[in-house]
């Protein structure tokens, strides 16, 4: 006989939950907009390309591998599923960590690339190598302040309607599955020639400038 | 075919439980039932589709909705693939005669497997809300669900 409801099952369990742990409205909502929260890399006139995903996910590690080089604004957010994979949030979590001390790009792409050890002690190896204060790491990535960003991440992406892994957000489209090279092409094509221009046109006239200063 | 609409009585129906019992439209009055039509026991956008589901189970329950996986896999098929998700939602099989259930809320697939497809039953045994994929590759987002709820 399981307890009443809300309830579920943790390691074979019933777990009856707090009111407070659950109790969310996930209904259709638009994307939450970029905070300074969030994990974005990539110069800022780049086109900017959010993405749901899971450090568990195969294809979210094909993802990171395509769009590693790109000219690309990359925004990473949580979309950890317990139920799909028990190391789902852990990783997300232990990512979290990271970035609470400035690593976060440097252990997503260390997950990414290395998909094969992620359990603690390859976590603590990644934690190590990255010069984190490893005491920290662990009481950050098990605090419930972390494991919120983690939840709040993945039930903002369920609003949006994100539902598998990754997702990319592109403005207002939301496209399931990894990058492909006409996704990356047209993303890259946005970036602006005058960027550019504008530099040579600075080189050109701090040359008019050096010259008239010559002159005087 | 489409898939039955708001507004519309249950029709008769009889699924098999998980324990071979039959499941009926009686089975649905008096709460709220959510119906999650899916294709086939362990492809990946139905190991997804139900995983994704199973992590807000809490917040179903919260409004008091019940969910209900069906397919027209076997029931030992459907058993093998709840135990390898570690789901708790209840599997509900289509098999036999296969598909007629499917067919009677119009989500049968003209390949004759279960269309992907969403059906909320108000505790009235009127259907509350329904949605399908445009394909069965397509995944129906829990938000979906939530807002099909809300209509209550």
């Amino acid at each position: 006989m399981h307890p009443p409801a809300p309830w579920r099952m943790r390691q074979g369990e019933p777990e009856l939950l707090n009111r407070q742990e659950h109790v969310s409205d996930l209904r259709s909502a638009p994307p939450p907009p970029l905070e300074a929260a969030d994990h974005v890399r990539g110069e800022p006139d780049w086109p900017l390309l959010v993405i749901y995903a899971d450090f568990t996910c195969p294809r979210c590690a094909l993802a990171h591998e395509r769009l590693r080089e790109a000219s690309i604004r990359l925004a990473f957010r949580h979309f950890a599923i317990a139920a799909k994979h028990p190391r789902a949030v852990p990783l997300a979590a232990a990512a979290e960590a990271a970035g609470a001390q400035g690593r976060f790009w440097e252990l997503h792409d260390a997950l990414f690339e290395d998909p094969g050890h992620t359990d603690d002690p390859y976590l603590w190896e990644h934690a190590k190598a990255l010069g984190l204060d490893l005491d920290r790491f662990e009481r950050d990535r098990r605090s419930a302040p972390v494991r919120e960003r983690v939840r709040e991440q993945t039930r903002g992406g369920m609003r949006a309607g994100v539902a598998v892994t990754p997702t990319l957000i592109e403005g207002r489209t939301i496209v399931a599955g990894p990058p492909d090279a006409e996704l990356i092409a047209r993303l890259t094509a946005t970036i602006r020639v005058p960027t550019f221009r504008k530099r040579t046109e600075s080189a050109a006239e701090t040359q008019a400038d050096r010259k008239a200063e010559h002159e005087q | 075919m489409s898939v039955i609409e708001a507004g519309t009585p249950v029709p008769e129906f009889a699924l098999t439980t998980e324990d071979g019992e039959k499941f009926t439209r009686e089975d649905l009055l008096g709460h709220t039932s959510v119906l999650v039509f899916y294709p086939f026991a362990f492809s990946s956008v139905c190991n997804d589709q139900l995983t994704l589901y199973e992590e807000v189970l809490p917040e179903f329950a919260d409004k008091g909705a019940t969910l209900y996986a069906i397919s027209t896999d076997a029931r030992p098929s459907q058993a093998a693939f709840k135990e390898k998700l570690g789901s708790t939602i209840e599997q509900l099989s289509d098999f036999e005669p296969k598909g007629a259930t499917a067919q009677a809320f119009g989500a049968l697939h003209p390949g004759g497997f279960a269309q992907r497809a969403l059906v909320i039953v108000g505790p009235d045994g009127v259907v509350a809300w329904s949605y399908q994929a445009p394909s069965p590759g397509e995944l129906p987002g829990a938000n979906l669900i939530f807002d099909g709820l809300d209509s209550l």
